[in-house]
């Protein structure tokens, strides 16, 4: 015997569920197919999927505690590293979903770079030894030149011209927005083929923001870029597809342009338009 | 001039604390005056000699077997006490679920409310015997003919006292360690395991990295309480005396400075050679603490360059 509010608890879940999507896209990167996220008994996300083509920035936006960066912490398995937390549903890298279970983590994260909301380079190493801590690591070639990756690193990363006198000191001693672009100088030096940003303006003033979204957009000529944000300009901006995300749902996924000037949803429209959020 | 209650307090507080100081001055002063005689009696061969003879009119009072043993039990709960600490605050902060950290911690800081003579009456009636049977007799078997190893009758030794003193440090070290591992931010680890750093990675390289500078404050604080600890080692380390307590086998019988004066003391007379000798030791004993401590603390600032309370 069912009673009437778990009844309405059927409904709202069959309402709020979007359609489960299960096509492969043969021409993305990167795909996430139906993905849930917990932690513990928290539902995050309600059966996400996205799509990342090569050489474009995609960018997630939505309101504070939407989920969007649990859901970009799932695309390097960086969410699993969380106590309690859980994830079902895939996501594809190249067609090949990086939770089989013969998938190592670790070639994950080094195929998919990470930047993070606060800059966070390792204040026991120098600037050098930040952008070459990765290629350090076991598993990294030992014929590898680190000299050359750490000056083509940070050069594409647009900070050699600023550091390169300034190679040993320590990576935090720079400005916050060097030290985000060293971030990234560092994510870029184990030349992975995606880049995840989670909010990587957010902790840095107008200029250094400015210098960082010009970078990601320099940085889809050789890679794919996932870009999280709560800055709505920032996204249209930067960003060639933007996935719009509330409450644990991807509400709407389009080109930008079309998500800015003629969004489909009305809560799309809402949240744009800054009537919310 | 009124006196406020402002001004009593501060003028109470002030008096409190200069008074620590007062008091390591005062107990620095009265234990120089009175190794005096022995000093006086044996120049530098009061620390640098070996012999050791009670005889009234023989007397000779040399110290430098026991200030070695306290070096070397010191030395040998650091290299088996420091590894383990650290094991334990590795495996609590980085690893063990929240159900198994809390009770574990909780438990290896008990330890550390254990008394000492405890530690030595256990060691006194079982442990002994354990490193007997699984350490003293394979290694002088397979190794003894190295004289670190050389055989000895008796498992009241260097190296039994050591072993209990690696259990005794532990608990300061592996807590302490624990704190810091925990201070270590978030955001170092997600960087490492972001550019694909394995678990391990992330806390040898980074972790223990980030945080050695206070891993070196916990075993130095672990190193005076294994250089300063008496009961225990007294009951276990076997009391030799004379050159033949100079440390040079594992196993065998040994002395340190706390263990001499904690065994000889009651035997003494005031204001004879003999008690002049073990103030003399004390001297020694808290001289050595100072150099450690001290030593430390220019260590933490030079190498680490530690500026409120951030490594550079």
């Amino acid at each position: 015997m069912m009673t009437t509010s778990s009844i309405a608890k059927e409904e709202n879940i069959s309402q709020l569920k979007p359609l489960q999507q299960e096509t492969i896209c043969p021409t993305a990167k990167m795909q996430a197919i139906n993905v849930d996220a917990w932690f513990g008994q928290k539902q995050i996300l309600k059966t996400v999927s996205l799509t990342v083509k090569p050489n474009t920035v995609t960018a997630i936006i939505g309101p504070s505690g939407c989920g969007k960066s649990t859901f970009l912490r799932c695309f390097n398995r960086m969410h699993e590293l969380v106590p309690n937390s859980k994830m079902t549903g895939k996501i594809l890298l190249d067609g090949k979903n990086i939770y089989d279970r013969q998938m190592d983590p670790v070639q994950i994260r080094r195929r998919v770079g990470m930047v993070f909301q606060k800059p966070n380079p390792f204040p026991t190493m120098n600037i050098y030894d930040n952008v070459a801590a990765g290629l350090r690591l076991t598993g990294a070639k030992k014929d590898t030149n680190l000299d050359d990756i750490v000056k083509r690193s940070l050069e594409q990363a647009t900070l050699w011209d600023e550091v390169k006198d300034d190679l040993k000191k320590p990576g935090t001693s720079i400005s916050g927005g060097q030290q985000q672009r060293l971030c990234i100088a560092r994510a870029i030096a184990l030349q992975p083929e995606v880049i995840l940003m989670d909010e990587p303006c957010s902790a840095l003033d107008p200029i250094a923001t400015a210098k960082i979204e010009k970078l990601v957009i320099e940085l889809k000529q050789d890679y794919a870029v996932v870009i999280v944000t709560h800055n709505m300009q920032q996204a249209s901006r930067v960003s060639d597809y933007t996935a719009f995300m509330y409450l644990g749902e991807l509400v709407e996924f389009d080109e930008t342009s079309k998500i800015f000037e003629n969004p489909k949803n009305k809560l799309t429209e809402k949240y744009i338009t800054g009537e919310f959020g | 001039m009124k006196l406020t209650g402002d001004k009593i307090f501060k003028i109470s507080a002030t008096i409190i604390a200069t008074s620590a100081l007062a008091i390591l001055l005062i107990t620095g002063y009265t234990l120089a005056v009175g190794s005096v005689p022995v000093i006086q009696k044996f120049g530098l061969n009061f620390f640098f000699g070996q012999q050791w003879n009670p005889i009234e009119g023989k007397e000779v009072f040399n110290i430098l077997p026991y200030v070695l043993g306290t070096l070397a039990t010191s030395g040998i709960a650091l290299l088996i006490g420091v590894p383990l600490s650290l094991g334990i605050a590795v495996f609590l902060v980085e690893m063990a679920p929240k159900s198994l950290s809390v009770p574990i911690s909780y438990l290896v800081e008990l330890l550390s409310a254990v008394p000492s003579v405890i530690y030595g009456l256990w060691g006194l009636f079982i442990f002994q015997f354990w490193m007997r049977d699984y350490i003293q007799i394979p290694l002088t078997k397979y190794l003894g003919w190295i004289p670190l190893f050389s055989s000895s009758q008796s498992s009241l030794n260097i190296f039994t006292a050591g072993a209990i003193l690696a259990i005794m440090i532990i608990p300061t070290i592996a807590s302490i360690s624990k704190e810091v591992i925990s201070a270590v931010p978030n955001s170092i680890r997600e960087g490492a395991y972001s550019i694909g750093a394995t678990k391990w990675e992330v806390i040898h390289r980074w972790v223990l990295s980030y945080g050695r500078s206070g891993i070196f404050g916990a075993i130095i604080l672990g190193l005076g309480r294994a250089v300063g600890e008496t009961m225990a080692v007294a009951m276990l380390i076997g009391n030799a005396i004379g050159p033949v307590a100079m440390p040079i086998s594992l196993f065998q019988p040994g002395q340190t400075m706390a263990s001499l004066i904690a065994n000889g003391f009651l035997d003494t007379t005031r204001g004879s050679l003999a008690s002049s000798t073990y103030i003399g030791v004390g001297l020694t004993l808290l001289f050595i603490s100072l150099i450690i401590n001290v030593g430390a603390h220019v260590v933490m600032t030079r190498v680490f360059k530690v500026k409120g309370g951030a490594v550079e």
